[in-house]
């Protein structure tokens, strides 16, 4: 007997939840014991459950992760009863540049400033749209680069390194 | 009657107040909350005209911003966003038949059709009178309708405040699209995450995996930025991109005599229906802006005309928008829980100020108070200004390319995220809840539910705690006829649920969300 999905995507949202909820609910009690007889050391050390009236911190994550796990099966349930879209096609183009633009702003600013970390992100992240005009994408970062160093660290005094820290006496200050 | 118009006066003069204001170096005196109630709400129209960027988004952005502000001008600036954003969001619904918030949906219908006979010009006014009177009176009813309600909050013990959020999370559902348990899994989802770092009662550091940026858990701004700003950002990406406006002939903005005999009843009601909406946990402008279209459609004479451009049917949901925007600052400022996620992202913004959101902000604190009320009036005032005459220059920037916009929006936001805790980590995340954003979208979850939870969990857990331990481990407390709050609370909870999950209601309720894309 083969069970049909008929819909994609309340197939995959259901099994989303369970494993949500299953995550939570094993973080919060720990690993059951077999496991770790299994494995031979506790995986996970788990909080305490505590009672009704004094409740642990592991007794609201639990049973709300129970509540998850719980609905995302009726949800896995409803995806071979009734029928529902398909999953959207992902666009992987928008979605890697953007993602990767904001890392890598973020972990550069520190070590090259505020200036070459805007510039970083702007380019990558235009990367990620429909054409890439480099002339039109350098005249963008130039004007966001004075505008955000003015409004961000001049006006608004946020702590950020405008220059490369490695460049002693750097122009602009 | 009389102690409100003492205390709008209050609210007036904080309003108007000369400051001395140290801005880069130099010291100046300066009216300096009208001047950022002012910054707020071209903020808000900016944002609001702009599709693809949502006061949600803004607000969050500028969040670290106004941690350097006084307390009432980093409010009252935000709050000008929120309402700010309902004006703006309405231009770009009758010229691009594109709303540029999700409120001004409806007004697309009628507004578009309206612009495509040569009216533009008499159904951008109509929105703007519209929204001022709404404004007007919501401002009024926050002003009559808050104490008495923060009076009423003040006997609230954990019980009731778990009740109260259990029916403000059930709402959320309800107002959610798609799929019920869906929805209800996601608020679930939220609740958890917001679970995350230190337990207040044990100390006991959860689900932070030995990473020390986690120990006070996640931000929320960054979680909201990652959900609806990032998401957003690659959503418009996937998606060519594909404007018409309609900017060669605004035409006459004033309307003609038959049009503001049309409009004054169906003003009317938005406004009535739109505050009353905008008042219930998980209301606010996009529940207020559709009953309105609908119950205008009902009621009104010239309903043949609907979607043919009736000025009724711009006048009615952007009164509603407005009002409902404005009075859903009452279950915020009053029980200092959040009915969306602009108002959860301004408890965010009085925590960072050092305010606990609740019933004693109006007593402790009346100047803030009655000095965001009092600036909901200058604001809508400046509105009418900014969009009338200027209209103009909204227009034009409906023509500046996404291309343009986004790498824009990144850079504040990642400056904004960065800021936080000047720590790279949180860029981090906020990539991560982009990416969980977008899986979920796909897997037709909507991200704005699991916010609220996200907001929620804690003060959930807190008072259910609490309420435990008072009633000595009795579960029943929520319901006992001793706590009749609570029970009511729950009652409404648990009828709300079962009218969505009856199946007649939910063929409606999937009819009225079809009819909105």
């Amino acid at each position: 007997m083969g069970i049909k999905i008929k819909s994609q995507q309340d197939w995959w949202a259901g099994l989303m939840f369970i494993g949500f909820g299953l995550f939570f609910i094993t973080f919060a009690l720990g690993t059951p014991e077999f496991i770790d007889r299994i494995v031979g050391t506790k995986l996970i050390a788990g909080y305490q459950m505590g009672s009704s009236v004094r409740m642990g911190p592991a007794y609201f994550p639990v049973v709300l992760g129970g509540l998850l796990a719980f609905l995302g099966l009726l949800v896995l349930f409803d995806s071979i009863v009734e029928e529902g879209p398909d999953v959207a096609k992902f666009h992987f183009r928008p979605l890697l540049f953007v993602a990767v633009s904001s890392l890598a702003f973020a972990y550069l600013l520190k070590p090259l400033g505020l200036v070459l970390a805007s510039v970083a992100l702007v380019f990558i992240s235009a990367f990620g749209g429909h054409e890439f005009k480099l002339k039109e994408v350098a005249i963008m970062s130039v004007v966001l680069v004075i505008f955000s160093v003015l409004v961000f660290v001049k006006a608004l005094a946020l702590p950020f390194p405008i220059c490369p820290g490695f460049i002693d006496n750097c122009p602009i200050r | 009657m009389e102690g409100i118009f003492g205390n709008l006066a209050l609210g007036f003069i904080e309003v108007f107040k000369l400051q001395v204001i140290t801005l880069g170096g130099m010291t100046m005196t300066l009216p300096f909350n009208i001047i950022m109630c002012l910054i707020g709400v071209i903020l808000g129209t900016l944002i609001g005209v702009l599709p693809g960027i949502g006061p949600v988004a803004t607000i969050a952005m500028l969040l670290p911003v106004t941690f350097n502000l006084a307390p009432i001008a980093a409010l009252i600036m935000l709050a000008g966003i929120y309402y700010g954003a309902q004006y703006g969001g309405s231009t770009t619904a009758i010229l691009v038949n594109l709303p540029g918030e999700s409120s001004s949906v409806v007004t697309c219908l009628d507004g578009y059709q309206m612009a495509r006979r040569g009216r533009a010009g008499p159904a951008l006014a109509t929105a703007a009178i519209g929204s001022f009177f709404a404004g007007c009176v919501a401002t009024l009813v926050v002003a009559m309708f808050a104490p008495p309600l923060a009076e009423v909050a003040l006997k609230f013990g954990p019980a009731e405040y778990f009740s109260l959020m259990v029916l403000g999370l059930v709402a959320a559902v309800v107002l959610a699209h798609g799929s019920v348990i869906k929805a209800i899994c996601m608020v679930i989802l939220g609740l958890l995450l917001g679970l995350v770092g230190t337990d207040v009662n044990s100390g006991v550091l959860r689900f932070a995996f030995g990473i020390s940026e986690m120990a006070d858990g996640i931000g929320f701004v960054t979680v909201a930025m990652g959900m609806f700003g990032i998401c957003e950002i690659i959503a418009n990406l996937e998606q060519k991109e594909h404007r018409e406006v309609f900017t060669s002939k605004v035409g006459r903005l004033m309307p003609s005599k038959q049009d503001f005999k049309r409009m004054i009843a169906p003003i009317l009601r938005g406004t009535a229906l739109g505050s009353a909406l905008g008042i219930l946990p998980g209301g606010g402008a996009l529940l207020a802006s559709f009953g309105a279209y609908t119950l205008e459609k009902k009621v009104s004479k010239y309903s043949h005309e609907f979607g043919k451009g009736a000025i009724e049917g711009v006048a009615a949901p952007e009164s509603a928008n407005n009002a409902g925007a404005q009075t859903s600052f009452i279950p915020l400022l009053t029980l200092g829980i959040p009915s969306n996620a602009v108002m959860a992202l301004m408890i965010g913004a009085m925590m960072i100020q050092g305010i606990a959101p609740g019933p004693q902000v109006m007593t402790e604190r009346p100047q803030l108070f009655w000095g965001m009320i009092a600036s909901m009036w200058v604001g809508n005032l400046m509105l009418v200004v900014l969009n009338l005459p200027l209209i103009g220059m909204w227009i034009k920037l409906l023509t500046v390319p996404y291309r343009y916009l986004y790498p824009s929006i990144l850079l504040f936001m990642a400056i904004g995220v960065f800021s936080i805790s000047n720590q790279p980590f949180d860029c981090f995340l906020m990539a991560i809840f982009g990416l969980l954003g977008y899986v979920c979208v796909k897997l037709g979850c909507e991200p704005a539910p699991m916010i609220l939870g996200f907001i929620l969990g804690p003060l959930m857990e807190e008072n259910l705690r609490r309420a435990m331990l008072l009633s000595r481990g009795d579960p029943f407390v929520f319901v006992s006829p001793s706590k009749p709050i609570s029970l009511g609370f729950l009652i409404a909870a648990a009828i709300l649920l079962a009218i969505i999950a009856a199946p007649a209601l939910r063929k409606k309720r999937e009819a009225v969300f079809v009819e909105e894309k």
